[in-house]
């Protein structure tokens, strides 16, 4: 037996650890393995040469050190005498942040213009044409570039709301919309929990009251349910549903006194209500109008790929256009588009780094961009940036799978 | 019967009546305005509400392009010749266009060089594109690169030369040794080929003067002149590293396999910004002490690098997309592994992967405008620097901005339509 | 070796590797260039002019240290850099020298291992509004917007004093000095700040200078000078004292238009030897005997570069302030040339 699988057995040669494919594939392996090692000790051998040269060394200290500067948009507490790592985290929150906002408009856009550019109106589907062509072959910087400026050069400054001869006004005396950002009113208690203004527990109970009315009508639904199935009619829920949606919060918002704080000019800017930045905008806004136009492109192709048999069938079985759109066009349609979507969506996380060209305090403008200019610790800083992207990616990457197998076509 | 009836009518038409016209509402013009206009009221909306976009897209920019300065020093002259009226300022694209086009330190004089290597560059590019043109022409695509390289950079014709004798030398190596093993071609030829680079290393230096054009340092490229070299190099030098890595990654060999993913992956999971940060501030520490490796060529190693992993993952789409019996089939017919992925796998891989490949490039092209972020001077960083910080332009952004969107436009257009006019030609199936 | 050569084969043909060892005066010497890291564009201190030569008064300096050793002011590679990019291209030597308005710190100086040279302009931190703002001092600012440019000390020296005097501001941090103009001008921000002379230089740009004031508090100490890496004393040298020769230049009435006169009949010793005609200074230093000569010759003494690129008869406008002779009632004091 052993003769018929190793006819040469013990007589080993070295010729054979190329030409026996039993060894080829460990030499190979083991070359590999050599040049990589060989490689990697020449870079860092070169790199702490450098650095010795240089009499630098590689420390992560800085992060602990205050970082001296400030932000101007913090979703937490941040001073300029907070540490380094925490403008890090005030970066990254506001990457999260713009990413996320751009990726929920950049679906809109996309899915609107993917369907309208099916449409069987024709100047609506060479507009959209016209969009998706125009916005896919331009580069994203220069889109970003393109809407900040429209935003600095065409809205008014806020000093064109003050004094009488005011060459600018508020909408509904509600919004104002200024080459700073546009301000909008917020919400606030006047009889909260934990003292005037509201503390965090306010807004936790407005959430709970929500996930609550959203239990509460899927009991309601699942019970109509069972009274159809068990009787054929189904009960009206519609204003049960409603009133469980309404009633608690409504109420909920009358004790606890919401009131809204409506933006008014003080001094230099606007103050009161919330501000959303300049360079929020543009950033979010240059991004999901960039990103809608390929996911437009990905939306037509989505429903161009379910067969016309498909949509045929089910105007046969007397379903109305819309209808045939929804139960069955676009749930086969999703499954061609959403892994697309979501290599879009780590597209727009990734491209939020160029808002280093608008001045948005992103994870690249403050701890690639201010912390490495002021400790000058630039390996540290461009590791850690790159570090967090790839979590980032890796953890969209890991949902798309989860996604893609639980979406694969089940065949028997 | 027969006879009363005929007696009960009265009259009886001879001759057939002239066709009449269709209804006025379904015919010509106004039937396609009915279909694809006014369909139904949603949709009669849905026009309305387009052509009033469109209205405020012409009326916005209709006068500032027809009303436009072509001719002016400065902006301050520009808005006098303009002297109040709505109009563009185009005169800054006549007096610095050749800024947006080559950057500001290239020498004027010099201008004809990266121009005729553009235009070569179509020559050069043509038989790969169309597969109809004779083959021959393939022989000056491989001229190409080191013609090119000669008139950008100047300097002796020598380097490029012994660059070329260099490929040439592997090459014959490599045949000649291809008989016996794959292997031993391969590593010969590459064997051959520095050798010969080493040798030319050590002449070239004696013999600068021959033939030699005037040195321009890369530094001194800038404009569109370098998105163009940016994106050109890097797609090309990216299509045979990402060939490996996509075979590396569908390698059976568990070592080489996750050398290629974790290089893949984290390639493609970072921003090229990062990258470009990396070959900015970090990639000078790598190079041995006192090498002074130009910003030019780190950057293209970075963009590089970066295009390579994403070409990787398309000819892994194509690679995985072939019918299992093809490798099958290669293997009953006695094929080694090269043999079977030269002359029957990549063939066919490459194929299903060109429009993906295509898309890369395109995307790759519009993300050279990043390096206007680290510094160097692409159109958008002769825009946003140079150009605009210059007291006499200081303030001129929508021609700017438009000159360099067309110019990105133009190119991407193209390349996009070729490669959906390739993807006609090459779909062989659904006939 | 290998590897240079292919490099060298792919790319520009001088991309040998140098010695490691060798001080930069050697390499540069070798190389017959300057390598001379600038900013990407300030006018007045460094930006290239329509046909693409760099102007300017750091740019100056570069060239003035080019014509000191190497006798032609003309020999010098201009690298452009941003505030995040200085530091390493000087670290990893893809620059010989720093002339980039940099801010002599004790960090910079200690942590990241480099040698400032000296000072070649006092300047300090500013405010720019517009007049019709109506504000006269920067405490006004609660509330307002600021433009800044980051990449320098600015954005520390401004958190420093909003802090200490207890009134808010947003920051709106912006990478280059042109998109910082058009945004302090479309009213994006109320004010914008950078080191004193670079406000002076914007404004200079601006289609009414008039209409913008500069605030008189100066919030910071910004003593800008060139700089070079840590451990080089030779050129280090080098540097310093061709910076020290424009300003003794100045100091002892030498200028281009009669420094050939005086190297050939000054009877002051001190002029002499900064001269090269009397003493061995030049070769001390490893350059020949004129190169003080050669640099002055060239780009004129300090107050010739700087009535020419930032003085008042240009655009910029700046006086001499603390950037006059110490004879004058400035900062300018040179050791003697002895």
């Amino acid at each position: 037996m052993s003769t018929t699988t190793d006819p040469q057995g013990g007589t080993f040669r070295l010729s054979m650890l190329l030409n026996d494919t039993r060894y080829r594939s460990m030499t190979l392996q083991a070359i590999a393995a050599i040049v990589l090692a060989l490689a990697l000790l020449y870079l860092y051998s070169n790199l702490a040469a450098n650095l010795r040269a240089a009499g630098l060394n590689i420390s992560f200290a800085f992060l602990g050190s205050p970082a001296g500067y400030d932000i101007n948009q913090t979703l937490i507490d941040y001073n300029s005498q907070s540490t380094n790592l925490r403008a890090a985290v005030v970066g990254v929150l506001n990457t999260l942040l713009v990413a996320f906002l751009a990726c929920v408009t950049a679906t809109v856009f996309g899915v609107l213009a993917g369907v309208l550019r099916l449409s069987n109106n024709w100047l609506v589907s060479k507009l959209m044409a016209f969009y998706v062509e125009i916005f896919r072959n331009i580069p994203v910087l220069i889109w970003i570039v393109i809407i900040f400026t429209i935003m600095i050069a065409v809205l008014p400054g806020p000093r064109a709301f003050r004094g009488d001869d005011a060459t600018s006004s508020m909408l509904f005396d509600l919004f104002a919309f200024t080459n700073r950002g546009v301000y909008v009113p917020g919400p606030y208690f006047t009889r909260g929990i934990g003292g005037e203004g509201g503390s965090i527990i306010n807004w936790l109970l407005v959430i709970v009251v929500l996930v609550g009315s959203l239990f509460a009508t899927r009991a309601v639904t699942a019970r109509a349910n069972n009274i159809q199935a068990a009787t054929g009619v189904r009960p009206k829920t519609l204003w049960t549903n409603l009133a469980i949606w309404f009633v608690p919060i409504i109420a909920l918002l009358f004790i606890l006194g919401l009131s809204w704080d409506v933006p008014a000019l003080k001094g230099f800017n606007f103050a009161g209500g919330i501000k959303v930045g300049g360079p929020l905008i543009a950033l979010w806004f240059a991004l999901s109008i960039y990103t809608g136009a390929f996911i437009a492109e990905n939306v037509r192709a989505g429903i161009q790929a379910v067969s016309k048999g498909q949509t045929e069938a089910a105007s046969a079985l007397g379903l109305r256009p819309n209808r045939v759109m929804s139960l069955v066009v676009l749930p086969q349609a999703l499954r061609v588009i959403i892994p697309p979507l979501i290599s879009q969506y780590l597209n727009i996380t990734k491209n939020s780094s160029l808002a280093i060209a608008v001045g948005y305090a992103d994870i690249t403008a403050t701890l690639g961009g201010i912390t490495l200019n002021q400790t000058g610790r630039a390996i540290e800083c461009v590791l850690l940036l790159m570090l967090f992207y790839l979590v980032i990616s890796l953890l969209i990457s890991a949902f798309m799978n989860v996604y893609n197998n639980s979406m694969k076509l089940k065949e028997r | 019967m027969s006879d009363a009836h005929a007696h009960s009518v009265a009259f009886v038409r001879e001759t057939s009546l002239p066709p009449a016209p269709p209804p006025v509402a379904e015919t010509g013009i106004v039937k396609w305005l009915r279909e694809n206009l006014f369909a139904t009221w949603a949709n009669g909306l849905l026009t309305v509400a387009s052509l009033y976009v469109i209205y405020l897209i012409l009326s916005a920019t209709m006068p500032w392009f027809f009303n436009g300065v072509w001719i002016a020093s400065s902006l301050a002259e520009c808005r006098e010749i303009l002297d109040g009226t709505t109009g563009g300022c185009f005169a800054v694209l006549t007096e610095r266009w050749n800024q947006l086009l080559f950057g500001f330190t290239y020498p004027n004089e010099l201008y004809w060089r990266p121009s005729l290597a553009f235009v070569m560059l179509f020559a050069a590019l043509a038989p790969v594109l169309f597969f109809d043109l004779p083959r021959k022409l393939l022989i000056f695509t491989g001229l190409y690169p080191f013609i090119a390289y000669w008139l950008i950079w100047g300097g002796s014709i020598l380097v490029p030369l012994f660059a070329l004798v260099g490929f040439i030398v592997g090459y014959v190596v490599y045949v000649r040794l291809e008989k016996t093993s794959f292997a031993a071609g391969f590593f010969g030829g590459v064997g051959a080929a520095l050798v010969t680079w080493a040798i030319g290393g050590y002449i070239t230096p004696f013999l600068s003067g021959v033939l030699a054009l005037e040195a321009v340092p890369s530094r001194n490229m800038g404009g569109y002149m370098l998105n163009m070299m940016l994106g050109v190099t890097c797609v090309s030098l990216s299509l045979p590293i990402g060939i490996a890595l996509a075979l590396g990654r569908q390698s059976s060999m568990p070592l080489i396999k996750w050398i290629c993913v974790i290089f893949i992956e984290f390639v493609r999971g970072v921003p090229l910004i990062t990258l470009l940060f990396v070959a900015n501030v970090m990639l000078a520490y790598f190079f041995p002490p006192g090498t002074g490796v130009d910003l030019f060529l780190r950057v293209v190693i970075m963009i590089t690098l970066f295009s390579s992993a994403y070409i990787a993952e398309v000819i892994r789409g194509g690679l995985a997309a072939l019918p299992k019996g093809q490798y099958e089939a290669a293997d009953s017919l006695g094929l080694d592994y090269p043999q079977a992925m030269r002359l029957i796998i990549l063939p066919q891989a490459l194929k299903i992967s060109i429009p993906g490949i295509v898309n890369i490039a395109v995307g790759l092209f519009k993300d050279t405008t990043l390096v206007s972020v680290i510094s160097m001077f692409d159109i958008l960083g002769m825009i946003r620097g140079p150009i605009l910080a210059s007291t006499d332009w200081n303030g001129v952004y929508w021609e700017l901005l438009g000159f360099a969107c067309v110019v990105f436009f133009v190119v991407c257009y193209s390349i996009s339509q070729y490669s959906q006019w390739l993807e006609r030609r090459l779909a062989t199936d659904h006939r | 070796m290998k590897k240079s050569v292919l490099f060298g084969a792919l790319t520009v043909a001088g991309l040998a590797a140098g010695a490691a060892a060798a001080g930069t005066l050697d390499d540069v010497k070798a190389r017959g260039k300057l390598n001379c890291g600038v900013t990407t564009g300030l006018v007045g201190f460094a930006a290239p002019d329509a046909n693409g030569e760099w102007k300017g008064f750091d740019v100056a300096v570069c060239r003035a240290v080019a014509a000191a050793v190497l006798g032609d002011p003309s020999a010098v590679e201009f690298v452009p850099t941003t505030g995040k990019t200085r530091f390493t291209a000087l670290a990893s030597g893809e620059i010989d020298m720093l002339a980039r308005n940099t801010t002599w710190t004790f960090s910079r100086d200690v942590d990241l291992k480099f040698e400032f040279t000296g000072v070649n302009y006092y300047d300090g931190q500013g405010f720019m509004v517009p007049k019709e703002l109506g504000v006269s001092s920067a405490k006004d600012l609660d509330g307002a917007t600021v433009c800044i440019q980051t990449g320098t000390t600015t954005e520390l020296n401004l958190a420093d004093f909003f802090r200490a005097n207890n009134i808010s501001y947003e920051p709106v941090p912006i990478e280059t000095n042109a998109e910082a103009q058009q945004q302090y001008l479309a009213g994006a921000c109320d004010v914008y700040t950078t080191d004193a002379s670079g406000l002076a230089a914007t404004r200079a740009t601006f289609e009414n200078p008039g209409e913008h004031i500069l605030l008189p508090e100066i919030v910071s100490k910004e003593p800008l000078g060139p700089l070079v890496r840590h451990g080089d004393n030779e050129w280090a040298d080098v540097v310093r004292w061709t910076l020290n020769a424009l300003i003794t230049a100045e100091e002892l009435g030498v200028s281009s238009a009669n420094v050939a006169e005086m190297a050939s009949s000054t009877n002051n010793p001190e002029v002499a030897r900064l001269l090269g005609t009397e003493g061995e200074l030049g070769s001390m230093l490893g350059l020949e005997a004129d190169w003080a000569k050669r640099a002055i010759e060239t780009q004129g003494n300090y107050g010739e570069i700087f009535a020419k690129n930032i003085g008042e008869e240009t655009p910029i406008g700046l006086s001499r302030g603390l950037n006059a002779q110490w004879t004058d009632g400035g900062l300018l004091y040179s050791p003697p040339f002895r």
